[in-house]
């Protein structure tokens, strides 16, 4: 069967002959989209992190066939070399990745995460949950589902904490 | 991962004539087929079916059972009235997770004893006859209570815990027709059949989870891990405490990470009821909670660790100092 | 472009560096925090690991792995799974490999998919067109076995060990040191097996073309990976290449080529097309490298006044059946403390689990902690600080040989590190509380042994005056893009972006590959030879001597004559070749790195849980090269640090050898909320006999020591002690009791 969905702004047909195709196989694999990584396939490490209707997901824990008329966010919809996000270029600033193999995942965490800020969800962390200020605490719970092996998480925050003062 | 027929419903009515395993959020049904601890002949999709809204019923709110964690976790309404239930949910999984889990499913989450993932091993739950390898084994995580000779498994959510604090009521339909659970009866303990984790029977289908009309009261949610974040609970405790003045006028509490369900023990609650806060009643009520606690070796700490817990949130919440 | 005219630069590190040729430089751009020139690839998803790209035709390959610790598969249901749909081959070749090779190995490890040394080890491989359907026909397979589980070795036994003479020292009587010292602590220590968990699972493609074999891999260290790729599939190393552009994390743990790279070389030339094989993150954990158990027993003597008469460390180590490695607990203790009587033990017992390697600083990482862990026993014992201790125990020499010290900085970096961490506010064991909350601090001095390798580079000069660097080097994220991008700028007098550096292809000047910190000082003292055979010719040119020239943003300045490169070049390709080799500055003098670790913890009274307050750590490591990229490798170290004291435990279910956690969700690496304020500083620092350079290793010695710093700091917030890692919480109830 066929799905179409809107990835990165453009619709894309995908051909799916076998509906266990993940979402995350289906990026890699079939749609040449292979900045969305795949560290663990079972949601524990958040390297394959996409948006998905703006909200982020774990690409791994989804089937590629249930997300028809769906739209898809992924690193490579965020910015490019020659044109970066905000956060990308934090990123770069301050060293927020080493390996570099979290960091698609990271980012695109990141940049979700602060719309949901905006949104004023609350964390774990919150002391409260109906006015939640996004300071280093917040920052560290609401990334924690992203794992970085190399273990750039300081730099992470700094990253994220710059670019949400510069937007806000 | 096993091949599977997939079907999109389009309607809740439409699920239940599929005839098939419903995914919604898939987060732990993916997980446990790629690893063929499931493994569904057909999956019906669920997620378009609506049962997606948050509102009020009563003086209480009605969740739809494909409502997103994060949906209802960031719910004003839930923020202000059911603290409880935000801060459970928030504690769990990771934002990723939360964003695609939904509250039916949570509910549905099975365990994660190391040996139910292990097709290698025995284990009674996935495999029924065939031996628990936890006891003996690893069993860090798992039951001090309500377990059997045949499994020792605990479910492994948070959200559950906080519903069933919170006296929530799960809605299910099926081909016998509509029916109700309370949230602290849904889940099973193993006795002899493990491979049930709950009372849902086939093909019946989680429509909606009613939460009553807030109590009012302190509402704390305080999970114990090995990790500060993402990470599984090794004892939670969700608390409600209504207080009168000096004495407590209801409290209801649930453990979490301690059983095959939410532990919950009314005649130890009924020990609280009218009561002034002390710590020996505190210390009385987790001993009653906790009477015929048994641990594995590995997990014999989690005794202790409940008992402390229990204590310093019950003295939280009836604003004492937790130290 | 024209033909490259070549120009050669050799040094056998023979001799202490009498000049710093980087203090003559004038481009200003070493050891400035230049920003990692491959970032923008980084973070646009657009640097391809291992398993990013896939030529057409690719089929997907998924390993079935043994179900038993010990035994031999004597077959497999082949013909049913040659019938799933999909599936092309199924693979049981005596060219697969039974466990990863060992760093520098250069050979194949033992071969054959028959017998079995651990449960989880590949005995086949299923390839078919898709993924799902390899990965469906892989658990679908049947092997079947002769089981000898019952006899297989699967913890650490109380005796039995193999003890091998040349791991094993002594010198004075320690057991009489022992008798007469004031003060003595005599205690065994556990740390448990880890796991090196890079969030890039091991992944290889793989593609034969006319009897050439290319091999997309996530490797550190090509130079010996296409030796042991080589020999594993029995072909000349000149047929195989491996690209490892960037890789997905290291840690030591892709140092040898594992079952995926063999593997997926059979099935790609089984089936004449190319073969992906990522490992599934059980694989990983399973069948690649961890880092052992270890026991250790520390003794202390000391005097009425704190100085050590004595110091034994003996250690318990597994290491996998027929292996040459284990775990150099004890590497570090011949040299980090005065002391005339010293026992040194190694000992080792072979077991049937996932093979032990080399884990990011293998030996001091779980060695110098427990060390230090002793050391704030005796420090209570003897009433001294913790600080005071150490200093007053620092070697004049290498206690051990007679060496001198290349340098030695444990007394500045314990002075500063204490003074810029507060040290002086720490409280009396047990005596400073916050609510529930019991706070403490404590600290460990931090010591890494430093080596330099064999490596080769080139930097090719191109004629409008830009450069490009190539070796085999791999950038595992340590930073190798950028330091060596940094070193040949320096050195040639040009800006950054006229220099690319080209990593991580087996066909490039070999290296020293990633590994036990010696990449950024081995190649880049390759890539600053290179420079330096290309000065010597530019300075020809000019018609002055080398040291007469300064070399400044494209421009050769020599005297009152400045002339652009593309000038002096005229048209010409100048190609400079850099090797260095280490020498008598590698035997002469003890070398080391150097630092001092502080931590601040709570820990809660309720439920025993432990939460890091900050962390901080001061290091003495020769030139800093790159201080952004060198303060991430810190950081990243000190939290290995965090997942040792606090969080990380392999489990080996010791009834059948199954690895129990073998997931993310369960082997748990620090999360973001696990880590706090880290704060770095480095000591300015230059070490003469380590290398043309004058910079070390880095990113080892940060995990060197920080356990034990949390672990003291746990012991001085309680009042009591943790001899055992990790320090969860279910330890720490039993000790507040």
């Amino acid at each position: 069967m066929d799905i179409t969905l809107t990835i990165n702004g453009e619709r894309r047909t995908l051909p799916l002959e076998d509906p266990r195709v993940t979402l995350l196989d289906a990026l890699r694999q079939h749609l040449d989209l292979p900045g969305t990584k795949k560290g663990c396939d079972h949601g524990q490490c958040g390297a394959c992190t996409v948006m998905l209707n703006g909200r982020r997901i774990n690409a791994c824990l989804t089937l590629a066939v249930m997300h028809q008329g769906d739209e898809i966010t992924t690193i490579e919809g965020l910015g490019t070399p020659e044109a970066l996000s905000p956060l990308q270029a934090a990123f770069i600033r301050h060293d927020g990745f080493q390996c570099g193999y979290c960091t698609p995942g990271q980012i695109v965490s990141a940049t979700a995460m602060l719309a949901e800020f905006r949104e004023g969800w609350p964390s774990n962390v919150s002391n409260d949950l109906s006015a939640p200020r996004l300071d280093d605490e917040e920052i560290r719970e609401r990334m924690s589902g992203n794992l970085c092996r190399c273990s750039c998480y300081p730099n992470i925050v700094d990253a994220i904490r710059e670019t949400a003062e510069s937007v806000a | 991962m096993r091949p599977f027929t997939y079907t999109r419903a389009e309607d809740a009515a439409a699920a239940l004539a599929a005839g098939g395993r419903f995914i919604a959020g898939g987060t732990n049904l993916l997980d446990l087929m790629k690893l063929q601890v499931e493994t569904p002949d057909a999956l019906v999709d669920i997620n378009h079916v609506g049962l997606d809204a948050i509102a009020p019923e009563g003086e209480g709110l009605l969740v739809g059972a494909l409502v997103r964690n994060a949906d209802l976790a960031a719910d004003p309404r839930v923020r202000r009235d059911w603290p409880l239930l935000s801060r459970a949910i928030l504690a769990g999984a990771s934002a990723q997770i939360r964003n695609r889990a939904t509250t039916g499913g949570n509910l549905l989450q099975r365990t994660r004893c190391p040996y139910f993932y292990d097709l290698d091993t025995p284990c009674n739950k996935r495999q029924p006859g065939s031996g628990c390898s936890a006891q003996g084994g690893f069993n860090r995580t798992l039951a001090i209570l309500g377990a059997s000779e045949a499994c020792i498994a605990t479910f492994p959510g948070d959200m559950p815990v906080a519903l069933a604090a919170l006296d929530a009521e799960i809605r299910i339909d099926g081909p016998n027709g509509a029916r109700t659970l309370p949230a602290a009866g849904f889940h099973r303990l193993p006795g002899d059949t493990p491979e049930r984790d709950t009372n849902l029977e086939p093909g019946e289908l989680i429509t909606s989870v009613a939460l009553p009309a807030p109590t009012g009261g302190r509402q704390i949610y305080r999970k114990v891990r090995d990790r500060r974040s993402f990470a599984f609970a090794l004892v939670s405790v969700a608390a409600d405490v209504v207080m009168d003045g000096g004495t407590i006028r209801q409290a209801r509490v649930a453990l979490g990470g301690v059983a095959a369900r939410p532990w919950m023990l009314p005649e130890a609650q009924a020990l609280l009821d009218g009561q002034p806060p002390s710590a020996a009643l505190f210390g009385r009520f987790a001993d009653r909670l906790l009477a015929g606690a048994k641990g594995h070796g590995e997990n014999d700490f989690k005794i202790p660790l409940a008992r402390r817990t229990v204590i310093a949130v019950l003295t939280e919440a009836t604003g004492g100092d937790a130290a | 472009m024209s033909e490259p005219i070549t120009f050669k630069r050799h040094l056998r590190m023979n001799t202490p560096e009498k000049a710093d040729f980087f203090d003559q430089t004038a481009q200003g751009v070493l050891s400035q925090p230049l920003d990692r020139p491959e970032g923008k690839l980084k973070v646009t998803g657009t640097a391809s690991y291992a398993d990013d790209v896939h030529p057409p035709e690719t089929a997907y390959g998924w390993f079935v792995r043994a179900p038993i610790a010990k035994g031999w598969v004597t077959g497999l249901n082949t013909a049913e799974l040659r019938a799933m749909p999909g599936v092309l081959a199924v693979i049981r070749d005596d060219r697969m490999i039974m466990h990863p090779a060992q760093g520098q190995q250069g050979k194949s490890p033992p071969q054959g998919p028959s017998e079995v040394f651990y449960a989880g080890q590949p005995v086949a491989l299923v390839v078919a067109e898709t993924f799902e359907q390899a990965r469906d026909a892989a658990q679908a397979a049947r092997p079947e076995l002769i089981d000898r589980s019952d006899k297989a070795a699967l913890k650490l036994p109380l005796d039995d060990y193999e003890t091998p003479k040349s791991k094993q020292a002594a010198q004075g009587d320690l057991d009489k040191a022992m008798t007469e010292a004031a003060f003595a602590v005599d205690q065994v220590y556990e740390t448990p097996s880890m796991s090196h968990s890079a969030m890039e699972p091991h992944a290889a493609v793989a593609w034969w073309d006319d009897g050439k074999l290319t091999v997309r891999g996530s490797y550190q260290m090509l130079k010996t990976n296409v030796a042991e790729l080589a020999d594993a599939l029995g072909i000349s190393a000149r047929k195989v290449r491996i690209l490892a552009p960037y890789v997905g994390g290291g840690f030591g743990g892709k140092l040898g080529i594992s079952h995926e790279a063999v593997g997926a070389a059979i099935a790609a030339q089984r089936l004449g097309r190319p073969v992906a094989i990522a490992l599934h993150r059980r694989n990983v954990y399973e069948a690649t490298h961890r880092r052992s158990e270890s026991r250790q027993r520390i003794r202390l003597a000391a005097g009425a006044d704190g100085r050590l008469a004595g110091i034994g460390h003996e250690a318990w180590v597994s290491s996998m059946f027929g292996d040459s490695f284990s775990e150099p607990v004890t590497q570090a203790s011949p040299f980090t403390y005065a002391g005339e009587n010293r026992v040194i033990g190694h000992h080792v017992a072979r077991l049937n689990l996932t093979a032990p390697g080399s884990m990011r600083a293998p030996g001091e990482a779980i060695g110098v902690p427990i060390v230090e862990l002793a050391m704030d026993e005796l420090a209570q014992a003897a009433g001294l600080d913790p600080v005071e201790l150490r200093l007053r125990n620092i070697p004049d020499e290498d206690p051990s040989t007679g060496k001198p010290f290349s340098s030695n900085r444990l007394e500045d970096c314990l002075r500063q590190g204490a003074e810029r961490f507060g040290w002086a506010d720490r409280p009396e064991p047990g005596a400073r509380r916050e609510g529930e909350w019991l706070i403490g601090m404590g600290m460990a001095s931090a010591v890494r042994v430093n080596t330099l390798e064999p490596s080769e580079a080139a930097i090719i000069l191109l004629p409008d005056g830009t450069a490009r660097v190539e070796t085999d080097m791999t950038d595992i994220g340590t930073g190798s893009y950028a330091i060596l991008t940094q070193i040949a700028a320096e050195a040639l007098g040009l800006p950054v972006e006229r220099v690319t550096t080209v990593l991580g292809d087996s066909d490039l000047p070999p290296s020293s590959g990633s590994g036990g910190s010696f990449g950024a000082a081995s190649s880049g003292s390759s890539v600053l030879l290179a420079a330096q055979a290309l000065r010597a010719q530019l300075a020809e040119r000019m018609g002055c001597d080398a040291d007469e020239m300064t070399l400044k943003d494209g421009q050769a300045i020599a005297g009152n004559r400045t002339r652009a490169l593309p000038d002096l070049l005229a048209g010409d390709t100048l190609r400079g070749e850099g090797a260095i080799d280490p020498g008598a500055t590698s035997q002469t003098v003890r070398q080391a790195t150097w630092g001092a670790q502080f931590a601040e913890v709570a820990v809660s009274t309720v439920t025993g849980e432990v939460q890091l307050r900050r962390l901080a750590a001061t290091f003495a490591c020769g030139r800093i090269l790159n201080p952004k990229t060198a303060r991430s490798q810190c950081i990243g170290g000190m939290i290995f640090g965090i997942g040792s004291a606090l969080t990380e435990h392999v489990a080996h279910d010791p009834r059948d050898g199954h690895f129990v956690n073998r997931d993310l969700a369960e082997y748990h690496v620090p999360a973001n909320l696990d880590v706090p304020k880290i704060d770095i500083a480095f000591l300015p620092d230059r070490d003469a006999h380590a290398n043309p350079m004058q910079a070390k290793g880095i990113g080892e010695l940060a995990c060197c020591g920080t356990a034990g710093a949390i672990v003291n700091a746990i012991a001085n917030a309680t009042g009591k002690r943790f001899r055992e890692f990790p320090v969860t919480l279910d330890k720490v109830l039993a000790a507040l009791g």
